[in-house]
């Protein structure tokens, strides 16, 4: 039925060897340069790593829009929060006094702080969008400590690819890459609008990232972990959404 | 019904490109390869984006104007849809499953294939003069009695001449010009825009539409023209007769080449 001449068979067979091989090639680079994500498995996998991969290689350093103070949301919507736990409860009745956030993993010297270790430490703030990936969206300025500040205190070591940073709230823990780590409108945030952070949105003390959707911006921070590889954390997706089926990363 | 320079046109003067319809179907197929391939690629994306787009408005069927909006603000307007999240107020005495993971997922996967499936389609489209010879207007169709016939036969439920098997009207001309640079481009964009690390990068992408919040309204106005473009067309292939002209978009045969030859 198909008339198939030589030529054309051996071009086709060409252009599939140099399309296969060019595939290869761009998986082999894109490992190397760090532009596939831990979730890259599975059928969603293609789109995942494509994006991921595209908004290293176009957003690595961009900044997330900042807003006038004049357009700060009046009702910033804190979303529903799980119940809160009575270790969570204890250290609310102290005023947060013992909160600690634990820094370990590949650092030259792992460390913990307290809310008012954090809050010496040099004071930043932007006024940004915090998206949520249902589709709704509020402006709040957000004060913190950036979390680049607090890795350098304890020393990454060179090899370091991921910060793991994990809540108090039972089995929700995130991850994020050294580029969006070491980004300067990453915080380790305490302060919202002026105030400390209510416990609505996080307080005391939440991961909050501009550039990537609501729900990685976890709230009740206690530990973060430096590491090369994130095999050994959960089922080694990157993070509990992962599992839950959401995408490890949210930039889009 | 005195229109200016269309008075001494009947209204067949737009249809007859093709003087031996026998020769033609030898030489070259109503579609070319690469359209009929990226046809079916994007009629896949298409659906996949269209059912998962429904599931992540599910989660927040409420749309703003601006910048920001949320349950605690005052929306555009509302869908009258059950939700998927409980704080979304719909008046629904129960709340949907959560469907975001998968949707989410998919929707950005079928996107990547329809955007890099559609750059494919639209560079070939200009290498091979396609939208010149096949989709752009020619003077005599765009006078408006063509164009009013051609929208008013379909009403009717009137089947095209055998001629229309073999090239497009002024008004499918345009059509499918307006779907596919601008149409597509905006969806594109404005589903771009509600990214926030592209907008990080084109802040521009989002101010020129208006806000992130209006970006999304935008986005979705625009799939809703796109589902109703999907109607028109759907209903134009089934009164040129269903299996002949899908059998044209597979096989690139038109269904027509035995009445001709």
């Amino acid at each position: 039925m198909i008339n198939l001449s030589r030529r054309k068979l051996i071009v086709s067979g060409l252009a599939a060897t140099a399309g296969a091989s060019g595939l290869a090639a761009a998986a082999r680079l894109a490992l190397k340069y760090g532009l596939v994500p831990p979730d890259h498995g599975g059928i969603y996998g293609l789109g995942e790593t494509l994006t991921y991969a595209s908004h290293r290689l176009l957003t690595r350093h961009s900044l997330a829009r900042e807003f006038p103070r004049n357009r700060i949301s009046s009702r910033p919507f804190p979303n529903e929060l799980a119940p809160l736990t009575e270790d969570f409860k204890r250290l609310q009745a102290g005023g947060f006094a013992d909160w600690r956030l634990s820094l370990d993993g590949m650092v030259h010297q792992p460390a913990s702080f307290s809310i008012a270790d954090l809050k010496n430490c040099p004071s930043r703030s932007h006024i940004t969008e915090l998206a949520c990936e249902e589709g709704w969206s509020y402006i709040a300025e957000w004060i913190g400590v950036p979390l680049s500040h607090v890795l350098h205190l304890v020393g990454v070591q060179p090899q370091a690819r991921y910060v793991v940073y994990v809540s108090m709230e039972p089995d929700t823990w995130d991850s994020i890459d050294m580029a969006d780590a070491l980004h300067p409108q990453t915080f380790l945030c305490y302060g919202m609008n002026g105030s400390e952070l209510p416990v609505a949105h996080g307080g005391p003390l939440r991961m909050r990232l501009p550039r990537q959707i609501g729900y990685k911006n976890v709230k009740f921070i206690t530990r973060l972990t430096v590491t090369d590889s994130l095999k050994g954390f959960g089922k080694g997706l990157g993070s509990a959404a992962c599992e839950a089926g959401y995408a490890w990363y949210t930039g889009i | 019904m005195a229109i200016p320079g269309s008075a001494q046109l009947p209204a067949e003067t737009s249809i007859p490109r093709v003087v031996s319809t026998a020769a033609v179907t030898k030489l070259a197929p109503r579609h070319s390869a690469l359209v009929r391939v990226t046809h079916w690629i994007t009629t896949l994306c298409f659906f996949a984006l269209l059912v998962t787009g429904i599931e992540i408005v599910i989660s927040h069927p409420r749309f703003y104007w601006g910048e920001t909006g949320t349950v605690l603000t005052t929306p555009l307007f509302q869908l009258p849809i059950p939700s998927s999240r409980r704080l979304v107020p719909t008046g629904y005495g129960y709340v949907l499953p959560d469907q975001n993971g998968w949707s989410r997922a998919l929707h950005f996967e079928a996107a990547w294939i329809a955007v890099l499936t559609g750059l494919l389609y639209v560079i070939s489209g200009l290498l091979t003069r396609h939208f010149r010879k096949d989709l752009v207007p020619s003077k005599a169709d765009l006078s408006w009695r063509v164009l009013l016939t051609s929208f008013a036969k379909p009403l009717r439920f009137e089947r095209p001449s055998a001629a229309e098997a073999f090239s497009y009207n002024g008004l499918q001309r345009l059509t499918y010009l307006f779907v596919i640079f601008v149409l597509f481009p905006l969806v594109i964009w404005s589903g771009l825009a509600m990214s926030l690390a592209f907008a990080s990068a084109f802040p521009w992408s989002v101010t020129l539409l208006g806000g992130r919040q209006s970006a999304r309204t935008i986005h979705f106005f625009v799939s809703l023209a796109l589902v109703l473009f999907l109607f028109a067309h759907v209903l134009m292939v089934c009164l040129a007769g269903f299996w002949s002209r899908t059998g044209a978009m597979i096989t690139g045969r038109t269904g027509t080449r035995k009445e001709h030859t």
